[in-house]
């Protein structure tokens, strides 16, 4: 079996296991790319995606200019392609983390590349809370927040999960390109030590990895979303 | 009578659309009293689910005021830019005391029987113990016991109903505002969820703002009445005025599809009797409400004038304990006596509607 495996995909024994260029690294480096960028953009995301469903002109708390402020930012970062805010960002990268290049750097731009899919994502999920509820809570006296958390987040749980399930599979897919900042990754195995250096096996295998990262999420999402919805 | 316990008065609501004012509500006062049942019936679109949120200010007017209980809630003139409006915090504890049923329920999807009551107990002064005590007897009281842990989606429109009737009351409301609460049930539910509103008016007391566009349910119920049409009442008065003399066309449409008395009058006027109708006859429609059922009119018309009548369709509604009757009759005898015979109905407060004859 192990000669079988070394014969066959010999590429991906010379990267070896640990090491800076060692799948191990890789596959901890994707995880902790996907993992903090995913809190980070998915609070900001959240956010915003809230922001835009209250201050709407029918919404809990109409506001004209907050709600314009929202739909703008949203849609500018949407429209920057994630390849050029890796670079475009760079300056503002290194006054909050400090440095421009490696895992940790590619943070900033992929919370930031993914916050404004996910907010839309947000908003859509919860325009579908029905009017008539909140309306329903209203007249039993609830407060702002007991709309917010109470009604709209309550309500939309099973559509938040299941859109949070799609926003994390992009996620992982900007990850890869991530390693154009030197961030590591199976992306960057993939490219940099499979397609650059004619190694198939190579590529073949880390995205076979990548595969199944994004088939485990879909996975739990689908479970997790079907669990939560009583409608 | 002097102390209403909702009084709105001169209420116009106006939305802007694009650059055109539409006028849902024009200039209407309301007074309901404590213990009424007051029915408001109109078509959609004739500004009655507008008028209502009214109260609770979840549509705020564009002028107009709203005392509830001897409170201000609200109140703006047209010409000055003067405005009273009560506090967000304590608009919120006076709507605990309004509860609000709706059309489509509107109960929360992702929260059980028990958990959509308690939420409108998530700011009472109650105990955790006290709370689910409470909600114990909500449940008891509209008859939902046995489903206290099912999802909404695992329940009928009746039982869903009555779920945002059990929410509605959690806070002890004084007052109660129907939004078309029976529309979307079939003919028996509506009747069980009208009995049930019913039982609350009269055991606790509870005043009830009913909205529909059915009169079938106002019938049932309501003890007061107004009539919307295009954002206006257009007729107003107790159950028993409304029904016995209706004087707006839109009332007269809704009283007769309530009676089914429309219906019959089509039915006999096509029958072969009324086609061919003696020339000295009439076929007359009797109204009447309360005692003078008790007299035997139509045979004192045989023994005072000779005057036959025929009775081809009756009936006979109990509103408010007291009977309100429609006759359609055919009256035969000399032209004269039919005369004399049809004043001394009307002398003993019969209304008389020619349908046919008497030319």
């Amino acid at each position: 079996m192990s000669k079988w495996f070394s014969d066959t995909f010999p590429n991906v024994v010379y990267q070896g296991w640990t090491g800076d260029t060692g799948w191990w690294t890789s596959i901890v480096q994707t995880l902790y790319m996907t993992f903090w960028s995913a809190i980070f953009g998915g609070i900001l995301g959240l956010i915003f995606g809230i922001g835009l469903i209250i201050t709407r002109p029918n919404g809990i708390a109409p506001n004209k200019i907050l709600f314009s402020v929202f739909d703008k930012v949203v849609s500018v970062f949407r429209a920057v392609p994630f390849i050029i805010l890796l670079a475009f960002i760079a300056p503002l990268t290194k006054i909050i983390v400090g440095t421009q290049i490696g895992t940790t750097a590619a943070l900033v731009p992929l919370a930031l590349g993914v916050f404004p899919f996910y907010a839309r994502q947000v908003q859509v999920a919860l325009s579908e809370v029905d009017s008539g509820i909140v309306e329903a809570a209203q007249a039993v006296g609830a407060s702002f927040w007991d709309i917010v958390f109470g009604v709209y987040i309550r309500e939309g749980r099973s559509e938040l999960i299941r859109v949070s399930t799609v926003t994390l599979i992009s996620l992982i897919g900007l990850t890869a390109m991530a390693g154009a900042i030197g961030a590591g990754g199976l992306g960057n195995m993939a490219i940099a030590y499979g397609y650059n250096r004619f190694a198939t096996d190579t590529t073949l295998v880390a995205t076979f990895l990548v595969l199944i990262f994004v088939l485990v999420v879909q996975l739990v999402g689908d479970y997790l979303a079907k669990r939560t919805n009583h409608k | 009578m002097s102390n209403p316990i909702i009084a709105l008065d001169n209420i116009t609501v106006t939305f802007q659309q694009k650059k055109r004012a539409i006028t849902a509500v024009n200039n209407v006062s309301i007074h309901v009293e404590r213990g009424d049942v007051y029915g408001i019936v109109g078509y959609s679109g004739a500004g009655k689910s507008t008028l209502v949120r009214v109260i609770n200010l979840l549509q705020e007017p564009t002028s107009g005021s709203v005392v509830v209980n001897g409170e201000t809630f609200f109140q703006a003139d047209d010409t000055s830019s003067k405005k009273v409006r009560i506090a967000t915090n304590d608009l919120r504890t006076r709507r605990r005391k309004i509860g609000m049923i709706f059309q489509h329920f509107n109960l929360l999807n992702e929260r059980t029987v028990t958990e959509n009551v308690a939420f409108a107990l998530q700011h009472s002064k109650l105990t955790d113990k006290q709370r689910k005590e409470k909600v114990k007897e909500l449940l008891e009281l509209v008859d939902l016991s046995d489903r206290a842990e099912q999802y909404p989606s695992q329940l009928s429109g009746g039982q869903k109903q009555r779920v945002a009737i059990a929410r509605a009351l959690a806070n002890d409301p004084e007052i109660l505002i129907s939004d078309e609460a029976t529309s979307a049930l079939d003919p028996k539910t509506t009747n069980q969820i009208l009995a049930l509103l019913k039982k609350l008016n009269q055991e606790l007391g509870l005043t009830i703002v009913l909205i529909t566009h059915e009169m079938q349910a106002v019938k049932e119920i309501a003890n007061k009445v107004a009539v919307m049409q295009d954002g206006e009442i257009i007729e107003r008065g107790t159950l028993l005025e409304i029904f016995a003399k209706p004087t707006a066309q839109l009332t007269k449409e809704f009283i007769e599809t309530a009676t089914n008395i429309d219906k019959a009058i089509t039915t006999i006027s096509a029958q072969p009797l009324i086609q061919n109708l003696h020339d000295d006859d009439l076929f007359v429609r009797l109204s009447y409400v309360g005692d003078t059922t008790d007299e035997p009119l139509i045979a004192g018309l045989f023994r005072d004038f000779q005057v036959t009548a025929n009775i081809l369709y009756g009936n006979v509604e109990v509103l408010q304990n007291t009977p309100v009757g429609s006759l359609l009759v055919i009256l035969s005898g000399v032209p004269d006596k039919i005369k004399a015979a049809t004043s001394t109905l009307a002398d003993h407060h019969v209304e008389i509607e020619v349908l046919k004859g008497g030319k």
